[in-house]
């Protein structure tokens, strides 16, 4: 990867841009690092806009809001509607003279996976389609964590939630996830990418890459859940850390259409330890055939990228698009 | 009287609303076409690609996004308008109560449709009954020429107390039929509006704000008791603007309510929008009779002006109250429980029955305005009747 959006990790410190102390977001819980991580990486003020979840209810509790940029939330399913009409009217504003046209905004609408990959796709769908300036970033912790661990359809196969529970005949949920990003990147939009809060360099990359561009762009960051998925409060980083390194969780982008794996584990960790890493999966080591299906899934979408890749060899692109 | 030159046009309900937006000239517009409302949004698009307006138009992918960017482009300091009809109103119903709640001047030019099921395009008012509760002032008009000076007045109004508007016209009853409309001149429609002045702004990234956060059980009452109080301070405001609207540009519009042949009335009416044009028809007719009848045309539904209704009815002794939609409560229309329940307190209360009529576009002809009248005469001289009646239904 190009390094130009790079940011050594003294010049993010030193930005600090950070929610305030004391919002009320689960010990341990990883998506203030997004927040903190994502505002100092922008060079341009941002206005935010939070889709209904976790976020925003923790860092809103009025009178303490933690934000330190002008931050809008409006309902569950519309975080991409309403920056969209955000967006269109800093467009008319500048075209009109009433708000300066050198004061250059960046647009950026936060959303759980519920609020992206279920009931907010429509709105997303049609605010890319439309081609709005700006970035949708999607903190997905598998699950409505909010509303008390229910199954969305970024929940994985076999995982257990409190829709989704694993019984004497269910093993937890019965379906994959869906491919949230190249279901955006399918919308043509420039830059869709998938991260994790465990590589910070590669994230932040990716964000100072999609806010350099003009027209929607995604990132979807994986955002372990402490008690959403089972696991002791100081291991979100690592548990985020084995997805990526068992492949369950592959770090790529698609810029224009062009597809890249940004990182390949080297030594592979076998995907019964992120399996036994939380106690949504606990019940899974005694389905064998449960896991094959898991192992199965994987490969797929690994071939799947890896087709994907090659189209840069056919058209002879080597370096970014 | 003003010097304000005034243009007749032959205008369908549907051109006018468009034609006063197009006058605005907001600054962003995001709407969704539906039936009967759907010209309102292509004539308005037709604008922009023409460069009559510099509106960023927003052609959203639904009703619910398209009130959900009109949110996010007014608290970004924006003039911003829709238009909806029936199951679009509907699908808007969540980000209706979150536009008021967080005090945005939005204005919606509505066009009345009935609800599914079955579904229906002709007009009747269960939409907008729907959101009857959602924090929106809400304005009835009769026909073409006053719905395109209300949706003038409805911007003024709603930048002046913060909360937003929408204003009504009967589906291809007003929405399709062509009307004569006296228009205002661009200009002179342009000034009197002004620029907005937000109350506050999300573009201000120097002093950074908070909008639509969590309030729990500490807060939550107190801003919703703030946002009743704008409610109750509305009431001045209408009566305001456009009285002054009459007085600078030379018009007698209705401020709440329309007393028509109210003087001496012993028995009266109540309706709203287009029926009333012929429920003043049946008032002449029994006139000419020696009944002494009136009418009492409703216009701003929310907030409900009954204290305007009590200086009315306060000395007949029979009411009908006409709705073109039912509550399904098994007690009447919406129009009819308030009414009731703002006049529970006169001296001498009259007695009041309902009419639910017109549902799903039904044809309302002079015949059945003359039944109503007959009954509530009926009442008047102390018969027995049934509390609410279906009126042009086959039963
Ligand atoms: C229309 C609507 N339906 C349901 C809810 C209840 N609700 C609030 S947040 C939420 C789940 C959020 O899940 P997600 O988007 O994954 O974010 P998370 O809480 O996990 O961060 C639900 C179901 C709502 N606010 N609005």
């Amino acid at each position: 990867m190009a390094d130009s959006f790079s940011l050594s990790l003294k010049e993010l410190a030193r930005r600090n841009k950070s929610l305030a102390p004391g919002h009320r977001a689960c010990a341990g819980c990883p998506f203030p690092a997004v927040v903190r991580m994502t505002l100092s990486a922008s060079d341009y003020p941002v206005v935010v806009a939070n889709a209904t979840g976790c976020m925003e209810v923790t860092t809103s509790i009025f009178p303490f809001g933690a934000w330190p940029v002008p931050w809008i939330h409006n309902a569950f399913e519309n975080a991409a509607a309403t920056i969209s009409g955000v967006e269109a009217a800093y467009k008319a504003l500048v075209r009109k003279g009433v708000v300066p046209a050198d004061k250059k905004i960046k647009f950026i609408a936060f959303g759980g996976d519920g609020g992206t990959y279920d009931i907010g796709l429509q709105s997303l769908s049609g605010a890319a389609e439309r081609g709005h300036n700006f970035l949708y970033i999607l903190y997905d912790n598998e699950g409505y964590m909010n509303t008390g661990i229910q199954r969305s359809s970024s929940t994985p196969y076999g995982a257990s939630t409190t829709t989704s529970p694993a019984g004497k005949v269910l093993h937890g949920k019965l379906q994959h996830k869906k491919p949230i990003v190249d279901i955006m990147a399918a919308h043509g939009i420039p830059y869709a990418a998938q991260a994790s809060v465990s590589h910070w360099n590669d994230y932040v990359k990716k964000v100072r890459k999609a806010l350099s561009i003009e027209g929607p762009t995604f990132i979807a960051v994986y955002s372990p859940c402490v008690p959403g998925w089972g696991y002791p409060e100081n291991k979100s980083i690592e548990v985020a850390k084995i997805a990526v390194e068992s492949g369950f969780w592959p770090l790529y982008e698609v810029e224009n259409g062009y597809y890249k794996i940004n990182y390949r584990p080297r030594n592979p960790v076998p995907i019964e330890e992120f399996l036994k890493s939380q106690a949504r999966f606990a019940h899974l080591l005694n389905y064998p055939e449960a896991i094959e299906e898991l192992k199965r899934f994987i490969q797929e979408r690994w071939k799947f990228l890896e087709f994907m890749e090659k189209r840069r060899e056919i058209d002879g692109v080597t370096e970014n698009v | 009287m003003s010097e304000t030159l005034k243009v007749k046009q032959a205008l369908t309900g549907n051109e006018a609303f468009a034609f006063a937006m197009k006058q605005i000239n907001p600054d962003v517009v995001a709407a969704y076409p539906i039936t009967p409302a759907t010209e309102i949004v292509q004539i308005f698009s037709k604008y922009v690609a023409d460069g009559e307006v510099d509106t960023e138009f927003v052609a959203v992918e639904s009703e619910h996004s398209a009130m959900s960017a009109c949110i996010g482009a007014a608290t970004a300091g924006a003039r911003v308008m829709t238009g909806t009809s029936s199951q679009g109103l509907a699908l808007m119903h969540e980000v209706l109560y979150i536009a008021s709640a967080l005090r945005l001047p939005i204005v919606l030019a509505e066009v009345n449709r009935a609800l599914s099921a079955p579904i229906n395009i002709h007009c009747d008012h269960s939409d907008t009954m729907g959101s009857r509760d959602s924090g929106w002032i809400q304005i009835y008009c009769e026909n073409a020429n006053e719905g395109y000076h209300s949706l003038i007045q409805a911007v003024k109004i709603a930048e002046t107390i913060n909360l937003p508007v929408m204003v009504t016209l009967d589906g291809f009853i007003i929405s399709h039929g062509m009307e004569v409309v006296e228009t205002l001149e661009t200009d002179v429609v342009r000034q009197y509006l002004g620029k907005r002045k937000p109350l506050y702004n999300v573009l201000d990234y120097e002093n950074p704000i908070m909008v639509g956060p969590l309030d729990l059980t500490d807060y939550y009452f107190e801003h919703k008791r703030q946002q009743i109080e704008a409610m109750k301070k509305a009431k001045d405001v209408i009566e305001e603007v456009i009285t002054d609207y009459n007085k600078r540009f030379g018009f007698d519009f209705p401020v709440f309510a329309e007393a028509y042949r109210m003087e001496d009335a012993e028995y009266a009416i109540l309706s709203m929008s287009s029926a009333a044009g012929t429920m003043k028809e049946a008032v002449d007719v029994m006139r000419e009779k020696g009944e002494k009848v009136g009418l009492v045309r409703l216009k701003v539904f929310r907030p409900f002006p009954y204290e305007v209704l009590q200086e009315f009815f306060k000395n007949v002794k029979a009411i009908g109250v006409m709705d073109r939609s039912d509550s399904v409560s098994t007690m009447g229309g919406p129009v009819f429980n308030e009414v009731r329940s703002a006049l529970y307190d006169l001296d001498t209360r009259p007695r009041i029955m309902n009419f639910v009529f017109g549902l799903g576009g039904r044809d309302f002809p002079l015949s059945d305005a003359l039944y109503i009248v007959n009954r509530v005469k009926e009442l008047k001289e102390g018969k027995t009747l049934d509390f609410v009646e279906y009126v042009g239904v086959r039963e």
